[in-house]
């Protein structure tokens, strides 16, 4: 009767949640056409969406139920699995098909729409959530304000490219290439400065903090209008362009080109940061995560590799910073909001926390379906809705399976403590 | 407050904010109409619309305390779950309520005609003002003796001393933490309904106030009421000082800064932590 009752609730509220917006003056318009409405139930015949809603969440319910009873079957699955994975042929295959994938995509997805989608809110996606991945993932501190390391290395591309009100940063204007260092070096200077005061505090206090810190970089750069551009930022972010002897060549609008230059380096980065998982600083970091009173113990300086980690993982968004000013080639504070901080949190949540490979699958995925909805909105969809679904997936995510839909390896402890109530 | 039990941050104590204030919003809006009601008839309107946002903000907070910290707690995840979770919560409930109520600011209707009432040191002190400083010293003297005084108080303060050891001596957990969460969302939904009356209501409402209540919070001493009233008034003065030297675009950085600072030199506050103790 309980079980029901949590249904009937939960499948409401899916219906409230996917039902036309309401609005101040009508406070109750919102409900009352997500859950009185006509719906046609599957096509077949119309009836009150609150029943339709009801019937869906009763049918997912029972599906749910049966496969729990099934626990044979899970286990079966669950051992194939893993015999699948760790066996060494099977790995390397999957691996270099994925690489041809990802090599080949841009010849077959021919929209303009997706091959632009592809590197501005895919691949970049992708480089910010490897990047969180090492602060939350790997070194378990949950940092809320990661946007301001992206914008740092945005307006340090728009600096050395002289594109805002100040002065060019070596006076001449570069092109984007020669700010890739400048990004990654200010994004990890200001990672230093914020970790240093604040990672030793507790989590929670940590997470307030940051979060005040992503705030106030977009207040700063929203009002220091001499400096930054103000409100408006700034356009005029040149392209990338490499002019090497007799090779001479300028990124432009097209993003195709765009996409293997973020793909390869998103390819570094993977590799950059597997290496460090399983070097002394990664095996520090493990350490620190589970038991920061034992790791100090054994000799670890815990306030040290903390730093660490947001510096690496700032250097990452920094580096994303670089790759979406040339790309868009301007640079405005509405980019940065906290909404944004919270949306590549969700990538690494739902990929698996400390996983690389489920981070950068999280963040395909989250993405994809992202841009999907953007590109052919459902009837009733708002964009902002969005983070309604963000939301609740972080909640769901954490209930039922908080370490993500690719475990780490090197988590197994935490994932025990996480999921030690799944049977 | 309900840090002090939980010893977690209430991320979502912003939307519970912002609930309360909709829901006086919305009770005030069908009971007055178009008319400024007068006297005796204010009072009561005003203790109505205080009762909708406490009770809203109750409501929510039961409704996150079941969802989204219940499951973590009977698993015993680690503490970053619980941040997340909330953090889910929280942003889940600001843009739904963004997408049920707009996202256009509105402002609240008036239950009375706000004018001087007297001066101070040639200050005028508003109607609303007086308002706000009744409710909050009957909300601080109620609590004050709730907490050190009756049962309920006597099983939070155990919990949060050690949830094992309380448990062991008969004390409810779930009942004690689901108890404390109406009382700090009650809190909450009343202080959402004052500040709605002052400055309207949107959706996003929560955010600046709740990440200036935990400043408030933490420069008193967590966990310590005496404390919180103290820092809130320092954060108060503070920022209406600062307001005549930096630029008033950056007020919000005064509060963040007071913030950092106090982490860096004085974390447990100026009066020192005391969960557990007077709460």
């Amino acid at each position: 009767m309980k079980l029901l009752g949590a249904v009937f609730v939960l499948s409401e509220l899916t219906a409230v949640i996917t039902g036309p917006p309401g609005n101040p003056t009508h406070p109750w318009i919102g409900f009352h056409g997500s859950i009185v409405d006509q719906a046609s139930f599957l096509g077949l015949f119309n009836i009150q969406r609150w029943i339709a809603f009801f019937i869906y969440g009763l049918i997912v319910s029972g599906a749910v139920y049966v496969f729990r009873t099934q626990k044979q079957f899970i286990a079966q699955v669950r051992t194939a699995q893993r015999s699948v994975t760790s066996n060494k042929s099977v790995k390397i295959t999957t691996s270099i098909a994925t690489i041809t994938l990802v090599v080949l995509l841009p010849t077959l997805v021919a929209d303009p729409f997706w091959q632009n989608a592809m590197v501005s809110q895919i691949a970049v996606y992708v480089l910010l959530a490897l990047g969180l991945n090492v602060v939350v993932g790997f070194a378990g501190l949950l940092d809320l304000g990661f946007v301001a390391f992206y914008a740092v290395g945005a307006y340090a591309t728009a600096w050395c490219t002289g594109a805002l009100p100040l002065p060019a940063l070596f006076g001449v204007h570069l092109n984007p290439f020669y700010a890739i260092p400048v990004a990654i070096i200010l994004a990890m200077i200001s990672g230093i400065i914020l970790g240093i005061p604040t990672l030793r505090l507790r989590g929670d206090y940590l997470a307030i903090v940051t979060l005040g810190f992503g705030e106030i970089i977009t207040l700063f750069a929203n009002n220091l209008n001499g400096i930054t551009g103000g409100a408006m930022g700034t356009a005029q972010v040149p392209h990338f362009s490499v002019h090497v002897g007799p090779v001479n060549y300028v990124w432009g609008i097209p993003p195709v080109p765009y996409y293997y230059l973020t793909i390869a380096f998103v390819g570094i980065f993977i590799v950059a940061f597997s290496l460090l998982e399983h070097s002394r600083v990664g095996r520090a970091w493990t350490a620190i995560r589970e038991d920061e009173v034992a790791a100090e113990s054994v000799g670890i300086n815990p306030l040290k590799y903390k730093v660490m980690a947001f510096a690496i993982g700032a250097a990452s968004a920094g580096f994303a910073g670089v790759m979406t000013a040339a790309q868009t080639n301007y640079v405005t504070p509405a980019t940065f909001t906290l909404a944004l901080s919270i949306n590549i949190l969700v990538l690494v949540i739902f990929g698996g926390m400390g996983s690389i490979i489920g981070v950068v699958f999280g963040a395909v995925v989250i993405q994809t379906i992202t841009m999907y909805l953007i590109h052919n909105p459902p009837a009733g969809y708002q964009p902002q809705d969005l983070y309604i679904y963000i939301g609740a997936l972080l909640v769901i995510m954490m209930i039922f399976r908080p370490a993500g839909m690719i475990p780490a390896r090197r988590r197994s402890r935490t994932n025990a403590s996480l999921d030690s109530s799944q049977g | 407050m309900v840090y002090g039990v939980l010893r977690l941050i209430n991320f979502a104590h912003s939307e519970i904010f912002m609930v309360g204030g909709f829901a006086g919003f919305f009770v005030l809006k069908y009971t007055i109409g178009s008319s400024t009601p007068t006297g005796i008839s204010s009072v009561l309107l005003i203790i109505l619309g205080i009762l909708a946002g406490g009770t809203a903000g109750a409501l929510i907070a039961v409704l996150l305390e079941r969802v989204a910290y219940r499951p973590l707690r009977k698993r015993g995840a680690p503490k970053i779950a619980y941040l997340i979770s909330a953090i889910g919560a929280s942003y889940f409930l600001l843009n739904l309520a963004a997408k049920e109520f707009g996202r256009i600011g509105q402002s609240m209707v008036q239950p009375y005609t706000d004018h001087p009432v007297f001066t101070i040191f040639g200050a005028p002190v508003q109607m609303y003002t007086l308002i706000i400083f009744i409710v909050a010293a009957i909300m601080l003297v109620g609590l004050d003796r709730l907490v050190s005084a009756t049962k309920l108080g006597r099983g939070i303060r155990a919990v949060a001393q050690d949830s094992e050891t309380a448990s062991l001596m008969g004390v409810n957990i779930d009942k004690t933490i689901a108890l404390t969460f109406i009382l700090g969302g009650f809190l909450g939904g009343v202080a959402g309904f004052l500040y709605a009356m002052n400055v309207g209501v949107l959706y996003s409402m929560g955010f600046t106030p709740a990440l200036k209540a935990f400043t408030a919070a933490v420069l008193g001493g967590i966990g310590n009421l005496r404390g919180a009233v103290l820092g809130g008034v320092i954060l108060g003065v503070v920022e209406s000082f600062s307001v005549a030297f930096v630029d008033p675009a950056y007020i919000d950085v005064v509060a963040f800064a007071i913030l950092i600072l106090v982490l860096m030199f004085r974390p447990t506050g100026i009066l020192g932590e005391q969960i557990g103790r007077a709460a």
